[in-house]
């Protein structure tokens, strides 16, 4: 029971944050819903028994995903009137494509699942279950090439990342220090020899 | 606990709310970011649902590895945005038209 209703609580909130992601006015409100909707997600995660992603996706997400959109949305000065130009053209079409999205997953997921396992309801497991344990004993084990390949894949873009948006300006005054090293007094001292003058 | 069936048509009206968003804001390559990421996020829900139904916990490591790789995808998709930007003074899709595409 207290799960049905935690369940279509966070349902409903998931929901209408990923409503509030597209309609928002502002970029920076739209960032905000989508963080409410990783939390709520990963409640949601919490339900499914899935433990160690719930506290990825907040770790990973929240955390490290959301920030950078942030970042990256208050960073930009962006003229919102001009992209918020024919928001609505499209909306028939938007809602047409969903709505036809919508019904055919809910008659696989629904109508057509009525006698199926899709309908049962998973058994919770005993609180002795550890949920990081049973996903690192194949993590490291049967997927080992897939991981470290995820790992390169997380290098490649850290590189990508930082080349794509390093840049040097002109005229920008930096310490070379090799340089300041090197530098030897006849770089820097003149001795002029002149005459005493008398008045 | 709710039967899977719940989880799996939440996750597909998650899907189709994204969609939806695709089509509102297609202007806007930060909000068309953000729905790319919603998208995967009803993909994950489907994964770790089923991985739930059948016992099986190589569900959930893809979705380790979806994590992962959305992960990667928003750093360099955001890293492209900031160098657009830059160029460009603009995000706006229609502004992108060197190409001719």
């Amino acid at each position: 029971m207290i799960g049905h209703v935690l369940f279509f609580a966070l349902a409903a909130v998931l929901l209408s944050a990923a409503v509030g992601v597209i309609t928002s006015r502002n970029p920076v409100y739209s960032a905000m819903f989508l963080v409410l909707a990783f939390f709520v997600s990963a409640g949601l995660w919490l339900l499914l028994e899935a433990e160690f992603l719930a506290i990825v996706l907040v770790l990973v997400y929240v955390g490290a995903v959301m920030v950078l959109f942030l970042f990256v949305v208050m960073m930009l000065d962006i003229n919102l009137a001009r992209l918020r130009e024919g928001f609505s053209r499209y909306a028939p079409l938007g809602a047409v494509v969903s709505l036809v999205i919508v019904a055919l997953l809910a008659n696989v997921f629904w109508f057509r699942a009525q006698d199926t396992p899709l309908m049962m309801t998973p058994e919770l497991r005993s609180a002795e279950v550890s949920n990081t344990r049973e996903l690192g004993s194949v993590l490291y084990t049967e997927h080992v090439y897939a991981f470290e390949l995820a790992a390169v894949i997380l290098l490649v873009a850290i590189v990508a990342a930082i080349t794509l948006t390093m840049r040097r300006r002109p005229g920008l005054k930096v310490q070379d220090v090799a340089r300041q090293v090197a530098v030897r007094r006849e770089d820097r001292v003149r001795l002029v020899k002149m005459d005493a003058d008398k008045e | 606990m709710v039967p899977v069936s719940y989880y799996l048509l939440l996750a597909a009206a998650l899907f189709a709310l994204a969609v939806t968003g695709i089509f509102l804001n297609r202007k806007n390559v930060i909000i068309l970011l953000m729905c790319i990421e919603l998208m995967l996020l009803a993909v994950n829900f489907n994964f770790i649902a089923f991985s739930r139904m059948l016992d099986d916990v190589v569900g959930q490591v893809f979705v380790f590895f979806i994590l992962t790789v959305a992960a990667a995808e928003a750093a360099i998709g955001l890293a492209i945005l900031v160098v657009l930007f830059r160029s460009r003074r603009s995000i706006n899709v229609d502004d992108l038209d060197t190409m001719k595409g």
